[in-house]
């Protein structure tokens, strides 16, 4: 049977992000489709109707909403190479935990920084900064979340390094003096292929916020 | 096998905390019900849930697991018996995202349409909630969302079946009837009759007590 993976993504977004460097830790070739997410195609709103959201993984015509879902599901079909989730069931359940809090803090707390200003923004900025140095004592003295290699936590936060220069320019905080062994975490994960193809250069990024702050009014 | 201590910290009125019970009861699991004052939390809560402070966490020979749809697949993989997701790939991404779903858009949908003064809020979540059940009801194909037997989706929407109903006849409200949602009311209906869901819900009428205390008072707040 043929394998036809498709990937619906949008080229500054984290949560493609991880779909990406899951599919490269697998050597797994695909069809990568940017899309204008002011003017969905009508494949994403078949694929996502109930989100309309990206990423959409597509797999022999099946889509696969949800990031880490998708990430999930990339590991269990290719579970014969570069494993990201433990085998140990309690080890599975501690990356599946942290995995859900880079989900509910990293996201929000981040977009608090580059869109809001004052008191909301103080507070948004702390809300980071306590979420990274959480992660920080996660780490420990691993180099990666996963142990020896990148594993589902790794791939799930990651992403976010790509934003770091928005999110520094807009809250005036300096990441690297802040979380000194969360960069150096972001930046070893990055002398990975599979990470450094799937990241966009934080400059990019930068650029796409500004344009974005200018839409929202913030300009 | 190995000397298993299973305690679960939790509360009794929590759908979250229920969905794990159930999953342990699935197992044949025996564990120790530790219940918890959410208002002076315990020493143990918080040594064993330090990011997040809530209920339920389940401890497995002393070692921690929070989040309740964590802990479920947790108990899915740590125990053997009845195999609470599915085995296929694609069908376990699809469980996983309608659990994500109802997560995301059912709960807080719901507490925002009962719990609140401003009509204009509890219209904007009532219409949330109906479309929410509208994606459920076009997704039920079998008896249960698992197909012929319950699993991992129906676990995570016991509150819809058994707290919906409680918190909808307390505001005065219809979010699920037999009348707009059908397959899912019968869902419900179902679901809750199954021996070991039963065993596993907490008792009705103090339950719906409390809720009902907290809406008067909020109601009596507004004026």
């Amino acid at each position: 049977m043929a394998n036809e993976v498709t990937l619906l993504d949008f080229w500054p977004s984290p949560f493609g992000m991880r779909v990406r460097i899951a599919l490269a830790e697998k050597g797994i070739k695909y069809e990568y489709k940017d899309e204008d997410l002011r003017n969905k195609s009508p494949l994403l709103l078949k694929m996502n109707p109930v989100h309309k959201k990206i990423p959409v993984l597509i797999h022999n015509g099946k889509p696969i909403c949800e990031s880490l879902i998708a990430v999930q599901y990339i590991d269990e079909v290719w579970s014969d190479r570069s494993p990201l989730l433990p085998s140990d069931p309690y080890q599975r359940s501690q990356a599946r935990f942290w995995a859900d809090f880079v989900d509910k803090k990293i996201y929000d707390a981040g977009r608090k920084v580059w869109t809001t200003k004052g008191e909301e923004q103080e507070a948004g900025k702390k809300e980071f900064l306590d979420a990274l140095k959480l992660l920080e004592e996660q780490l420990g003295d691993k180099p990666y979340f996963g142990g020896d290699n990148i594993g589902y936590v790794d791939v799930s936060l990651v992403p976010f390094y790509s934003w770091f220069k928005a999110y520094e320019t807009f809250g005036n905080i300096n990441i690297e003096k802040e979380c000194p062994k969360f960069i150096a975490w972001a930046k070893r994960c990055l002398q990975k292929e599979s990470v450094s193809k799937s990241l966009p250069d934080q400059d990019k990024v930068y650029g796409f916020i500004v344009e974005m702050r200018k839409k929202i009014g913030l300009e | 096998m190995a000397q298993e201590d299973v305690k679960l910290l939790g509360t009794l009125g929590s759908p979250f905390v229920c969905r794990v019970q159930i999953a342990l009861k699935l197992k044949g699991v025996e564990y120790e019900f530790v219940a918890q004052d959410l208002q002076n939390k315990s020493e143990e809560l918080l040594k064993y849930n330090p990011v997040h402070k809530k209920v339920p966490v389940l401890v497995h020979n002393e070692k921690p697991i929070n989040e309740s749809l964590v802990i479920v697949e947790y108990i899915d993989e740590a125990w053997k018996g009845k195999s609470i997701l599915p085995t296929d790939p694609y069908q376990r991404a699809l469980a996983r995202f309608w659990a994500k779903f109802i997560d995301d858009k059912v709960f807080l949908a719901v507490w925002k349409s009962v719990f609140t003064i401003d009509e204009n809020e509890r219209e904007t979540n009532i219409k949330e909630v109906h479309e929410a059940f509208q994606f459920l009801e076009d997704e039920l194909k079998g008896k249960f969302f698992g197909g012929e037997e319950f699993g991992f989706v129906d676990i995570a929407a016991v509150n819809i079946a058994f707290w919906v109903p409680m918190l909808q006849e307390i505001a005065g409200l219809q979010l699920l009837t037999n009348e707009n949602f059908p397959k899912l009311y019968k869902w419900s209906q179902e679901f809750l009759s199954k021996p070991t869901i039963k065993e596993c819900l907490p008792p009705r009428d103090p339950i719906f007590g409390i809720f009902k205390g907290r809406y008067e008072s909020l109601l009596a707040s507004a004026k």
